[in-house]
Formats: structure tokens, sequence, C-alpha cells
């Protein structure tokens, strides 16, 4: 199709044509088009449906403030909903397809919707879809989704890319328009790092619209020279195709740039859009106005928009929306609309509600009119006008520009709660409390002309930088006043549209009004007014001033409800960023993971660690058979496990003792140097935080083990410890745990393999149970010895610089090769620690006690130490307290479900008769049968007692017996062997 | 003589996207110092006798062979090229006594260097350091791809050091190689 409505003039660059398609018909546009204006340009008013009522519906603007033509772009994974027609830049191949419809765009079989319009109210699925309760989820919600709402997900994973990033800068002015460009301007010219970042493609602003003059060039070629200008000064970044989203905390802005929206394909690696944090130690907010729509009877048609997107679409991109216009104004600046359009050749009325406008005009002026209505069943045909004399016009036009006056794009100003002021002589409201560093210039300041603008700008960059000195004098510019009687509505029975994207009506806001829902953030609410995609940019003001009418009051007696970040709507990959799929978290891979990957093994995630869940062989058919077979190779003979994931601190000062008495619940000032002891320690309240050990290297240094999952925390703990609760002491810390490899060599040949390893004598007399030490190995490699054991058996673990870890753990492989040493994860693990009754987190979860836990006498009475105050409450104490027990089924073939509860063994099942939980439970191959551990009311004197293990959630039920948490070794033989 | 060898966080060669190279440095010897209680003055001095001062908050001192960078109140990390023998904690703490503890650090970190003039670039998508106003010495503790980093400028707009998480070194040079593509 030709571009039948391309006119002479604009900023498209006419020798650069771009192809590109619309519900699969083919167009052509121009380079500088955005889709919206290229569409016009070919005579495509309507583009897209209404969410409630599937009323055709065509651009209202020429902006990001856009309700109605919401497009779909590209298609397949690459399809994005929602994305407005008025911002979309065009290029060679865009596809783009309308959106909720049912049917074609011209033919939406669900504008049915529109006929039922009566019922259709506010407030109307609240009263309507109560009965019967249960249609709601079935019937009422699903033909709902269907009928209602806007574009649709492709179900597809995103195949873009996006990233995330960090800027800094002395002063970051938001918008490019006149203001923006000076603030941006005078800011460089001392010597600031400045940001200039708006969300159009081209900057400029309104500049890039109008046919006004800035100095002796016109506004388009001033912007241009200044944006030059500020391109070749080293200390200045210009952002174009970036919205700055959110003014944060401490001078933190959000601001999404879209890199790669523009461009056909993707480039391979490069990000789409990238979301800024930018670190701001000033700011200039240069984001304009919009101009406000006059609610009437039908001015939702294609064809009818604002007046000045009507002057934009014909200055800036060359087309006109038709031949023949009527421009409906309550304000001057509607005239400079009609000028601009009437010096493109094209036929102007303007209807003003205002008796005493002057009608000397080059056009047609009805003064003291207003639209009453509007027909045409696609777009619009004709607007009808009721004149000063009560007697009606009916004016056939495909174009209908509306100016009710412009508002101050004040949102960022307030998304830290501030709230605008009402300004009489704009009939808007302007920014009033400002976060904090920020400065408002230009049309967002109220200065709605280019004269004020540039002087705003030059204003605030000085206010903000503090600039002392005389500035360079300014451009002149046109400073026409504003001249505007307030004019909100069109009296009339048929319905007149407030908000066009959640379909709000005036009708509406009075009914809300006369339900009770008076208070603006109830009417908010009720109507849906001001929630759609556009926060109601476009509707906000109309809603309120009609409310403030019905109510009898001023308009800032209303209010207004609080601007939220986003200013613009985000892509959810742009607050994702890379961290997805795969790359969602970091990965942690232990020393011995390469080999481990050689040796087959399944790697389980433990936080961000890559820890070997099980070394499965081949002819094994499970996993259950692989952990039998690792749990029966360490205790008959000997195992290794890479055990460099449990957190290290290292402890060091002359106070390091007495603040380990501190954070354990159990004596360590007493603890020799070369030995290492079990640990526990005790949140403040008295509940179990974490266990591991404390090894004494020196006096004043010890290094402290914790739980894999635990490190942060307990070192978070230690650090607040020491800088809050015990400044004085002389202590210090820093983890080492990924300094040093660790592994666990246990059975009961794990001395054999080690000697042909360590250097010195490890035998038991000269490195006892607990013992630990600085030793050399392979020849004189620094290592650490600890002699302690999770599986309960003769074990050490040995430590070694993370270099040589992978090393180590092929040396142990070959010293074990002739012990038929067998490498185990962390099944295995688990099973041999629960088969030792040894605790970890399932039983350290965050509500069990030391004495729950069977340790209540290690929480020492001769010494202070955090939480053991608190452990001693009587609630904590009671006859029946939680006791770590051991269960085993009476039937060996039965498995015990962990997570299930215990219960006698007759009798009701049902919560008031809890006695306890299972919170760890295995198959034990050394026993042959399941078992568990357990918390256990009393449980230390219910030992051969026969309970009911119930699984309501795997419906089990099955037989125990109570015993001791200790099924192996329980007098520790094997340990110290 | 010893019968193991070292290996590297990751085994990678150096990559060069665009205008910047990527390149793991092994062999970075690492030992952390806090001054004791009341032994400010007294560990200062021996910082200042072995670098020739006293590296300031956020800033790195080149002493002869040694590296050493504020980490926080009272506290430094030491980096020398690794000999074999692993004894730059010991020195450390031969020289300083009671006045510091020292940690060796050796194997906790992984180390990248990255150079070029797309290097501030690249670093803005990683990590919110001012990386255009770093100036040659300047050192910040960040986050980068979830990690908890230090950012060691070596030569403002051209070359920084990163040092990393070891453990993660394979997630960190890849978040560099994604970083580096996007501003390539």
């Amino acid at each position: 199709m030709s571009q039948k409505n391309r006119i002479e003039g604009g900023q498209i660059n006419r020798d650069v044509s771009l192809n590109f398609t619309f519900d699969g018909r083919r167009y052509s546009g121009h380079a500088g088009d955005t889709l919206a204006s290229a569409l016009l340009a070919n005579g495509v008013r309507l583009m897209g449906r209404s969410f409630k009522y599937h009323r055709p519906r065509g651009p209202m603007t020429a902006g990001s403030e856009e309700p109605n033509a919401l497009v779909q772009l590209r298609s397949g994974a690459l399809q994005e909903p929602n994305t407005r027609a008025t911002t979309a830049e065009l290029f060679d191949g865009l596809s783009a397809t309308s959106q909720n419809r049912l049917g074609t765009l011209s033919f939406d079989l669900l504008a049915v919707n529109d006929r039922l319009s009566n019922f259709l109210t506010a407030g109307f699925y609240y009263k309507t879809f109560m009965w019967p309760k249960a249609f709601w989820e079935k019937l009422y919600e699903p033909v709902i989704r269907r009928a209602a709402g806007l574009g649709s997900l492709s179900l597809e994973d995103d195949p873009d890319v996006y990233d995330k990033g960090f800027l800094h800068c002395d002063l970051l002015v938001i918008g490019a328009g006149p203001a923006g460009l000076m603030a941006a301007l005078t800011a460089a010219r001392s010597g600031a790092d400045v940001i200039l970042a708006d969300e159009d493609f081209a900057m400029g602003g309104r500049l890039n619209s109008e046919t006004l003059s800035v100095g002796d060039v016109s506004g388009v070629d001033w912007a241009a020279g200044t944006v030059a200008e500020l391109a070749a000064m080293p200390n200045v970044r210009l952002m174009p195709r970036t919205t700055v989203i959110g003014a944060f905390d401490h001078g933190i802005y959000g601001a999404v740039e879209r890199v790669g929206d523009h461009l056909a394909v993707p480039q391979a690696g490069k990000p789409r859009q990238i979301l800024w944090r930018i670190y701001t130690k000033k700011t200039v907010l240069a984001a304009g106005a919009i101009e406000r729509p006059i609610a009437f009877a039908n001015n939702d048609r294609p064809g009818v928009m604002t007046a000045s997107a009507l002057r934009s679409y014909a200055n800036r991109f060359g087309v006109a929306v038709d031949r023949r216009a009527v421009i409906f104004t309550n304000n001057d600046d509607g005239y400079r609309s009609a000028e601009d359009l009437h010096a493109k050749g094209i036929r102007v009325t303007v209807v003003d509600p205002r008796p005493d406008v002057s009608v000397l005009r080059d056009y047609e002026v009805l003064a003291g009119a207003q639209v009453v209505d509007t027909m045409g069943r696609l777009g619009l045909t004709f607007v009808k006008v009721r004149l000063a004399d009560g007697s009606e016009r009916t004016i056939e036009c495909g174009a209908l520009g509306v100016s009710g006056g412009w508002n101050p794009n004040v949102h960022l100003t307030c998304h830290q709660r501030g709230r605008p002021r009402w300004d009489d002589g704009l009939a808007a409201f302007v920014p009033s409390d400002l976060p904090t560093g920020m400065h408002v210039a230009g049309a967002a300041a109220g200065d709605l002309s280019t004269a004020g603008a540039l002087a705003g700008g030059q204003r605030a960059a000085q206010d903000a930088l503090a600039l002392d000195g005389a500035m360079p004098p300014l451009p002149e510019a046109e400073d026409a006043p504003v001249n505007i009687t307030p004019f909100w509505y069109v009296k009339g029975d048929g319905r007149a549209w407030l908000d066009q994207q959640n379909d709000v009506t005036v009708k509406d806001v009075r009914l809300s009004h006369q339900e009770g829902f008076r208070a603006v953030e109830h009417l908010k609410r009720y109507t849906t007014l001001g929630m759609a995609t556009d926060q109601g940019k476009t509707a906000n003001m109309g809603g309120l001033a009609i409310m403030a009418e019905l109510a009898g009051k001023a308009i800032p007696e209303v209010g207004t409800t609080i601007f939220r970040p986003p200013y613009t709507p985000v892509a959810i990959g742009a607050f994702a960023g890379r961290h997805r799929g795969a790359e969602f978290h970091p990965k942690r891979l232990t020393p011995s993971h390469a080999w481990a990957e050689e040796q087959g093994a399944v790697f389980v995630e433990a936080g961000n660690w890559m820890r070997a869940q099980y070394f499965p062989r081949a002819g094994e058919e499970n996993w259950l058979e692989t952990v039998n077979r690792e749990v029966l190779a360490t205790r008959n003979s000997v195992g290794v496990c890479d055990v460099t994931t449990l957190g290290k601190v290292d402890v060091q000062g002359a106070d390091a003792a007495d603040f380990l008495n501190m954070i354990y619940c159990n004596g360590f000032a007493k603890l020799a140097v070369g030995k290492v002891r079990y640990g526990l320690m005790l949140r403040e309240d008295g509940i179990a935080l974490d266990d591991g050990t404390a090894a004494r290297l020196a006096e004043d240094h010890f290094v402290v083990t914790t739980t894999t999952a635990n490190a942060l925390p307990v070192y978070r703990h230690m650090e607040f410890v020491r800088q809050c609760l015990v400044p004085d002491m002389d202590v210090q810390l820093i983890s080492t745990t990924e300094a040093w490899a660790q592994y666990a060599v246990a059975g009961p040949n794990a001395r054999r393999v080690l000697e042909k390893i360590v250097d010195q004598d490890i035998s038991n007399e000269a490195f006892p149970f607990m013992a630990c030490g600085n030793v050399t190995i392979c020849g004189g490699l620094r290592a650490r010895l600890f002699r302690i054991s999770f599986s309960g058996e003769l074990a050490y673990e040995i430590a070694v610089p993370t270099a040589y870890g992978d090393a180590l753990m092929r040396r142990i492989m070959e010293a074990g090769a002739e012990f038929e040493i067998t490498p185990y994860g962390t099944e295995a693990l688990g099973v041999m620690r629960i088969e030792k009754g040894h605790a970890t987190g399932n039983e350290l979860n965050g509500t069990t006690t030391a004495a729950n836990l069977g340790m209540g006498r290690m929480v020492s009475t001769k010494k202070d130490s955090i939480g053991a105050v608190l452990s001693r409450r009587e609630g904590l104490n009671t006859e029946d307290d939680l006791r770590a027990v051991g269960v085993k089924p009476l039937d060996p073939a039965q498995r015990v479900p962990a997570g299930a509860h215990l219960m006698a063994a007759e009798g009701p099942v049902d919560a008031a008769r809890d006695q306890g939980y299972l919170t760890s439970a295995c198959y034990s191959p050394n026993l042959g049968h399941h078992i568990a551990l357990a918390f256990l009311k009393d449980g230390a004197n219910r030992m051969g007692e026969t309970m009911r293990v119930v699984s309501p959630l795997t419906d089990e039920v099955v037989d125990v017996e109570i015993c001791s948490p200790h099924f192996i070794d329980p007098e520790g033989e094997r340990l110290r062997a | 003589m010893l019968e193991l060898t070292p290996k590297p966080a990751i085994d990678t060669p150096d990559q060069t996207i665009g205008t910047v190279t990527i390149a793991l440095t092994d062999g970075v010897a690492l030992a952390s110092v806090a001054a004791r209680k009341g032994q400010l003055a007294a560990c200062e001095k021996v910082l200042s006798a072995r670098l020739g001062a006293v590296p300031p908050v956020g800033r790195a001192v080149d002493g002869t062979g040694e590296t050493c960078f504020w980490t926080g109140p009272e506290q430094w990390m030491v980096s020398a090229p690794e000999d074999g023998q692993h004894v730059l904690a010991d020195q450390w703490k031969d020289a300083l006594g009671d006045a510091a503890s020292v940690t060796e650090q050796s194997g906790g970190w992984v180390v990248f260097d990255v150079r070029g003039a797309g290097m501030p670039a690249m670093c803005e998508l990683l990590c919110s350091v001012p990386v255009r106003r770093m100036e040659t010495g300047d050192v910040q503790r960040t986050m980068i791809h979830q990690t908890g980093c230090f950012v060691i400028c070596r030569e403002a707009g051209r070359h920084i050091r990163i040092l990393g998480p070891r453990a993660s070194a394979q997630s960190l040079h890849h978040a560099l190689i994604t970083a580096a593509t996007a501003v390539a």
C-alpha cells in the first residue's frame, strides 16, 4: 500500500525505505518512523482493540504515554506483547500483529462485549460473580480472562539476552528536550560528568515536533547541534533509547536502554536491553509534559488523539492522519497544533469551549463550542459539535485533535512518596516534594514555553552543581504564556472515555462516587482507573477532576494516587539480566570436581556448591545400590570424600580462646594446642545455631569449621559478635573455606593410606583421636591434618592449599588402591552419619535446643556464652521435652519415611496426640534395614517402646521401635582405633 | 622433592574479545593481614617498612615484588608471585609478630587480569565500581555475578585485576567473557 497520508517535511529519511508487516499485510515506511507513524502514513488508524469492550482503537498519542496502540512485535519465541506502536522504532522486516481480538482486527467477535456495556460497568465482577462460589475458578475466571486482556505470551523461553549494568556520574539529566539539553550543556561545560538519557531514539524532545525557532535556527537544528556538541565532550554520555524508570534511594536511578530493539536481527551475544543502575550525585528531571484529553461521547475512535500528537505526526514524521482535521481545545496550545496542520495544507476547524476566544484566524474557529459525539465504525468519520447557540453541526473529518491542557511529568519526583502541588495557572499538578538531589526543569516543572525550558534547564544545572559565575546568554525562543480554562469532560449521555486502556468512563467514576468509593485510592481500585500498563498517564487527571466535581471539592483536596516505578513497562528479562537458566546463580566447584567428573560422579547442588552425590559404577542399577556399596566399602576398608565445602573460619588473636568460649556453649578456653573439639553454637534465644569443630593450631590461633549450609551465616554471626558484642577482645576473623582443599579419609584402613602420604608419624599414639596439627605431605607440601570423624570410623580430614587439591585426591586414590579405597558422596556421608547418630541441618532446624539434641549437658554453667541463659528458660526445659532418639521398623523390610510423625502404638491419630517427628531416615546397609533419627517427647526415657510412624503425605503407617540414635559403634571404639 | 603439582583454578587460555583481553593469572600468593587490638601503629610500621607506605582506604601500594591493598578497617591483603615455597604468609607473620594476625589466602582466590580499551565498558556490565573514575592503584570490593570480588585498577582506563572466589572461577570467567562479548 502506498503511503497515502505522507506529506512534505519531517525528520524521516526518505532515502531509506523500510518494509514491515502488520497483521500479515505488507507496508513501507522510512527510517525515523515509529510503527504508529508508518501505519498512519499508510492510512491505517485501527491498531488495536480495547481491554474490556474490544472497541476499535488507534493511537491517541505519539509517545510513551500511549494507552491504545498496543501491538505484539516479532513472532515465535521473540514475540513481545503490549508494545506501544508509538515508540516502536521502525526497522526493515519488522513484523507486528494486533492483539486482544477474536477474529480479525476489523471484525472482532468479542466486540459483543461492547453491546453488553450496560452490565459491564465498574464493580461488575465484584457484584456478579459471587454465586455460586464454585463457579468462579472453573467458569467465570477462565471466561473473563479469555474475554478481557491485552497481548499474550509465547510461553516459550525468551531467546533474547539482557544485561544489567552500573554507571556513575555527577549529574543525571532525564529528558533531552530543550530543558534537558540546556541542563546537560551547562553541566558539561563546567567539567562535570554528565549522563543525558532520553526514551526517544532521537534526542530533542518536543523540539523535534515543533516548527518554532531557537535563536536563529529551527528548534530541530538547535537540538541536533547541541546533541553534537555534547557528543564531542568526553565527560558526557548520551543515552538515547533509554527510559529512566525509577528514582530510588541514595541517588540511584534505574534506566532501561533499548540497545537492540530497533534491529531486525539481534547481534549474537549482544544484549537486547540493558537495565542500568545509575549512581548520581545530582539529577535534573526534564521529562517534559503530557497533553491530556477531554472526555466526550465516543472520544475513543481511531483518529481521535491528542492535538500535540497530530502535530508530532505532521511536523516530525511527515504524516497527515487525515486531510481534514478538527481541534478541540480549551487552551491556546491547541491553536499551535491547528496552525501547524493548517500550514501543512490540512483543512482545520478549531472547537473551543471558551466563548471569548478570537475567531480571526486563517482557519475556522468555533468559539463556545464543544465536541459532543463522534461517528465512524472502525475509525473517525464525523464529529458532532454543539455550537455556542446550542445548535449542532456535524463535521466530516478523519482526525480529531484534543487538548485539555498539559500535565507536567511529575512521576519520578513522586517515587519516594513525594506529593505534587496543584498549580491553578496551569490547571495541573507540578513537582513539589523532591527526592534528595533532584532538580526539575522545563515543562516537567511547569515551564511550558521553550524560553522557560531553556532558562529552567540552565538554572537547574547551575543549582544542582552549585556553579558560580555568569552563564552564557540563552538563545531567544518563544515564550508564550499558558492560557487555559479548565474543561474536563462534555456533559452528555454517551460513554465518554477517561482511561482508554482499561475502558473506564466518566460514568464509572460517577458510579464509584455513588457507591461510596470516593477516596482517590478507592476510585482507582474500584474502577481500575490508571491501573493499566500506561498507569493512566492520559487518564488520571480527568478522573480526579470529575471525582472532585462530584464531591464538591477542589482537585488538590481529592489528591493523587501514588506514582510508582517503573515509569513505563519493563520486560521481565531485563530484571533478570544474565541470571537465568544455568547462569541463574554462580556455581562453586570443589577442588576435586574435575577428578569426580572423570569418575562419573552424579552431582547435587548444596547452596552454590556442586557436591558429588554418589559415584555410580557399571552394573549398578540404581543410586541406592551405589550408596550401599560406598558405605560398606568405607566401613570395611577405607573411603574418601571431599569436605571442602564445610565452612572454615580462621580465628586469631590473644583473646581467640575467650572469643570461642563466648561463641560456643561448651568450653574452649582450656583446649590444648594440637587438639580439636566438637562445638555447639546457640542463638541468643537458646536455640541451636550450628555445630562444628574448632582446632587449636596455636595458643592464639584456631580454625573453626561449620556446616556447609551455615558457612556464611556462622561467619556473619561471628563477625557480629566480634564487632558489636565483644569489641574489646583481641580477635581477628577471616574465612578460609576456599583456601584449603579438605578431604575426609575414613575407615579402618584410613591410617594406612595416609601414612603413605603424610611425612610425619600419625600413629594412634602420636596422633590420637581429636588431634590436629600442621604437617607436610608428599615430600614437603604444607598441609593440615585433623583426626575427626563424621562417619564414626577411624577417620582423618586432611587439608592442603586449594591448588593442590586435585593432585592430592589423585594421590590418595593411588595410595589407597591396595585397600580398594572408595570415593563416596554426600548420600553415603548422610547414611553413615545417621548410623552414627550425628546431627546435621535436619536436626539443627532452627527449632531445636541443645537439650533436644541430647547435648543439654554441653551447655556449660561455668561460663557465659551466647544463648546459655535463655536455653535454661522454663519453656525449653519441660518434662516431656523432645529428645533425639533412633527409630527402627519392627518389620525390617519396611521403610520409615523422613518427616513422618510419631504416634502411640494404638489409638486415634491426630495432631493433638503427636509425640514427635522423624528428621532423617535412610537404609542402613550395615544393619540391613531402614533407620531414622527422630525427636520424641521424653524420648530418653522411652527406649524400647513400640510406636507408630505416620506419614499422611505418603499415606504410610509403620510400626517402629524407639532406640538409641547411635546405631553403629555407640561406644566410639572405631574412631579411637 | 614434592610429588604434587598445583593446578590453576580453571584451565583456560588468554582470550581477546574485541579490544579486551581476559587472562587468568595463576601463581599469585596471597596473605591477609589484620592488626591486633591496639597494635595498629606497630602493624603500619612494618607495612610501611616493607612496602614504602601503608595502603590507605581503597588503595593499593606496590612494594618491591609485593603489592598490598586495603580490605577493611585495619586489614590488608598482600600479594606476590608464588615461588612454589608458599612462604608469603610465614614471612609476613615473622615480620609482624604479635602486631597482626596473618592468614594464608593463596588458595582462596582466582585472579583475572582484564586489559584493553573496552575494559571500562565491560566492567560497567559486571559490577558497580566507578571504573572510569578509578585511578591506578584504586581498589574496591564489589559483587560480580553474585560473588564477592576485589577490583584493583592496575592502569587507569585500561587494566583491572579481579580477585574472585576460586571455587566460582568458572562462573566468574563465564561472566567476564559474556560481558566482553556484549561490548565488543
